[in-house]
């Protein structure tokens, strides 16, 4: 019960009026834009922020520098574990 | 894709999967209580990837699975109103309700002239009313909380916006009380609980601590990539062997403790806890979500006064014990035989996401060993 | 034109005569169909015959990249080139509901005759009825193909072997993720368009250069990829091995299949074929691919092995693997 994908805003729209002109994001995946909602999350986006995406709303932001060290983690075992076997890195 | 395609690196996973295979010891069962995961471990081949000694079995995390036959027909009810557009999220387009013949679902119920479209967001169901005045556009509302407060936001837009025409068939859950109710049950035995990342960024990892705490259960918030199930299995391993189960947050680029405050704000503005059937599972107190008074307006079982016919659980179906992981499909007398999905009696054959229509399509142990 | 049909327009009289004169065969210009008779006669060529059929009840029928009349025109001369055919002629019969607007059907009129220009096929013959409202969806079409199979080419599931090499001739999932995103009022930017073009080029390209090395083609349109070497597994009771990592896909596709939940190896292609090649010339079977206009991005995705007799297997990108089993029913957008 959960698909949702991360994309990256690439344009913050609207605001103009909290009813009629909600704020909205447009946020792109490999070329694929979408528009999509921002009454669920605290802050207001900026362009270039990732976020995660569910039935047409953002549900949170991607914290990047979080993955950025968990990838760096994974790939330091990765690294460990190949001199371990003897081969080069 | 960023932030996806990393998390999938096939260097990463065999490394995980080696760590894994190293520090597995003595035979445990883990449950993934999210559909989400149980499709994503199917579609990576995960579980191949994992030595014998670690068992994953599938909770009630399908919230088309859980719905109970009698509210599906209610929704037939409702689709074959002609003033009504029912709309729907595509998961739910082919489940059966109660009854037999061709009709018995919302596609059946489509091809036999009902008004019944998929829409990808509640906010399409709404732009949709506002498009057409004069007609009624139902949302048909399940999920659990990663969804709901989606749908709340759509109320309360609907509200401001004074919109008439636009309503909902109230059928949202909580996955808590079931949690409870899971761990209650002698039946059940599970050492580990791969808790569900997005539900997660609603409600918070620290929403499961009450589960390692009370019941001693080992918890990890995964995400839903490769790397991200094999790091909270790593993770609830180590739980499970040091005997010092907690909730360890392995999802932190998207979850936090304390969850999406405004999110969970928004959905307790629109809906307040109800008692709820769960397919399986029978009636679980304060389980479900209904519409408070002063959004009832937007709930079309209130506003039709609608009585949910009572459910008839198939003979024979043995979903609900699938549902509290205490048998595997093929256990299922049913399974591959009177149910497939080409023909499905129970829902999690149906649901593209449930347990046997998974385990159907992507998994058959004689095949790939 | 404007207007709207009516079911004079159906009945062979005056009305009928007015829209095929201002209409069709304004549009499709050829002397054998402009001579009007109840059948064409006409000398096909060399060879054996090859013949096939095929109704195009799209929904819906205009969308990005087409209409149904590319897809009609296209789908049939597809149908021929998988045989191995050159393809000579095609009949086009149309149903319309009553009511359906000129102005649309003059367009899709013009897309049929545009394509079959582009791919020199021509139509041939044809035939119009209009049924009352609502005993169609819009428009029916139907195409009949005759073609010409040279002599030294023989194709089909019992040639293929344990060994063979598994080709696809573009990008994944194009046409049906278009669709899917029309259907589901999923309203993203990103160039999604369907891939419908004709494959008789490259087919020729490849039948012309090595005959004997192709010894199947099949375009995975309905039930995709996925269902198309599902049946070959099943008719050759082979194992077709696929690397997820090597199937072609555009970018915004993949994005698409990802936020809506949709299994790319089950969804239409419209412009593809995969062709199950000697693993000897395979390299120069790709090389040829990629020197044709539709087979730009042509890649080797698999082999045919004997692992799992009668499976398809997909190595997943991060090092898994899984069966893929035929399709059941529709593929739907999932949101959990």
């Amino acid at each position: 019960m959960c698909l949702a994908i991360p994309m990256r805003v690439v344009e913050i729209q609207g605001g103009k009026d909290p009813l009629l002109d909600p704020e909205r994001a447009i946020v792109d995946a490999d070329g694929l834009r979408k528009e999509v909602r921002l009454d669920l999350v605290d802050r207001r986006p900026q362009v270039g922020d990732y976020l995660i995406i569910h039935a047409g709303f953002a549900i949170n932001c991607l914290d990047a520098e979080n993955a950025e060290i968990n990838l760096a983690l994974m790939r330091e075992l990765a690294e460990e574990m190949a001199r371990e076997d003897g081969e080069t890195p | 894709m960023k932030y996806m395609d990393e998390f999938r690196d096939r260097r990463l996973v065999t490394t995980l999967a080696r760590q894994i295979h190293g520090e597995a010891g003595r035979p445990v069962r883990i449950m993934e209580v999210c559909g989400t995961h149980t499709m994503a471990i199917f579609r990576h081949g995960i579980r191949a990837m994992l030595p014998e000694e670690i068992e994953l079995v599938s909770g009630p995390g399908c919230p088309v699975c859980v719905t109970p036959s009698g509210v599906i027909d209610g929704f037939l009810d409702l689709a074959r109103r002609p003033e009504i557009i029912i709309t729907t999220f595509g998961d739910m387009l082919r489940v059966p309700g109660s009854g037999t013949g061709p009709g018995n679902s919302l596609a059946g119920a489509r091809s036999e002239g009902a008004d019944v479209r998929i829409v990808y967001s509640p906010m399409d169901a709404l732009t949709l009313a506002r498009q057409e005045p004069d007609r009624e556009v139902v949302f048909i509302a399940v999920g659990f909380e990663t969804t709901t407060p989606t749908i709340a936001a759509t109320i309360l837009a609907a509200d401001e916006l004074q919109v008439e025409n636009f309503s909902v068939f109230p059928a949202v859950k909580t996955m808590g009380p079931p949690l409870k109710a899971l761990m209650r049950d002698p039946e059940v035995r599970v050492d580990g609980l791969l808790c569900p990342g997005h539900v997660s960024i609603i409600a918070g990892a620290d929403s499961f601590r009450f589960l390692a705490r009370e019941y001693g259960l080992a918890c990890a918030v995964a995400g839903f990539e490769p790397t991200d199930i094999l790091l909270a299995i790593t993770v609830l391993l180590r739980q499970i062997d040091s005997g010092t189960p907690t909730v360890d947050n392995c999802y932190g680029r998207a979850v936090t403790m304390e969850g999406n405050r405004k999110a969970r704000q928004i959905t307790e503005k629109v809906f307040t806890p109800v008692d709820s059937e769960w397919r399986g599972m029978g009636l679980i107190p304060k389980s479900g979500l209904g519409l408070r008074d002063q959004y009832k307006q937007f709930d079309i079982t209130s506003r039709l006064n609608l009585t949910i016919p009572p459910s008839r659980e198939p003979g024979g179906c043995r979903c609900g014990d699938i549902l509290r992981s205490i048998c595997s499909p093929p256990d299922c007398p049913l399974f591959g035989r009177a149910c497939t999905p080409a023909s499905p009696i129970g829902p999690c054959m149906v649901s593209s996401e449930g347990t046997c229509a998974a385990w159907h399509k992507y998994n058959n142990p004689e095949a790939l060993t | 034109m404007t207007g709207y049909i009516t079911l004079d327009h159906g009945a062979g009289g005056l009305a009928s005569q007015k829209l095929i004169g201002s209409l069709f065969l304004k549009h499709l210009k050829n002397p054998i169909l402009g001579r009007m008779e109840d059948g064409a006669v006409f000398d096909p060529g060399e060879g054996r015959t090859a013949f096939t059929t095929d109704s195009y009840v799209v929904d819906p029928i205009f969308f990005p990249g087409g209409t149904i009349g590319e897809l009609a025109v296209n789908g049939t001369i597809n149908d021929l080139a998988m045989c191995g055919a050159e393809p000579r002629a095609l009949s086009l019969a149309l149903i319309i509901e009553e009511g359906f607007g000129i102005a649309e059907l003059e367009r899709i009129i013009k897309a049929i005759a545009d394509s079959a220009d582009h791919a020199g096929v021509p139509v041939l013959t044809g035939d119009t009825k209009v049924v009352p409202r609502g005993k169609a969806d819009k428009i029916f079409i139907n195409t009949s193909g005759i073609g010409m199979v040279g002599d030294g080419i023989r194709m089909g599931a019992d040639r293929i072997r344990a060994g063979d090499v598994l080709l696809l001739s573009g990008t994944l999932a194009d046409h049906g993720i278009t669709i899917m995103t029309s259907r589901a009022g999923l309203t993203v930017d990103g160039n999604l368009q369907s891939d419908t073009r004709p494959l008789h080029f490259l087919s020729r390209k490849i039948l012309t250069e090595a005959p004997e090395s192709i010894h199947a083609m099949r375009d995975p349109t309905r039930g995709g990829l996925g269902t198309v070497l599902a049946e070959l597994a099943t008719t050759t009771n082979l194992c077709m091995e696929v690397e997820e990592e090597n199937i072609p896909m555009r970018g915004e596709v993949r994005a698409a299949c990802e936020l809506m939940g949709l299994d790319p190896l089950y969804l239409a292609n419209e412009g593809k074929c995969v062709v199950i090649a000697a693993p000897e010339q395979a390299a120069s079977v790709l090389g040829a691919m990629q020197a044709t206009e539709a087979g730009r991005q042509a890649a080797i995705i698999g082999k045919v092995t004997e692992k799992y007799p009668g499976r398809v297997i997909l190595h997943t990108v991060s090092g898994g693997k899984r069966l893929v089993e035929p399709l059941s029913g529709e593929p739907l957008p999932r949101i959990c």
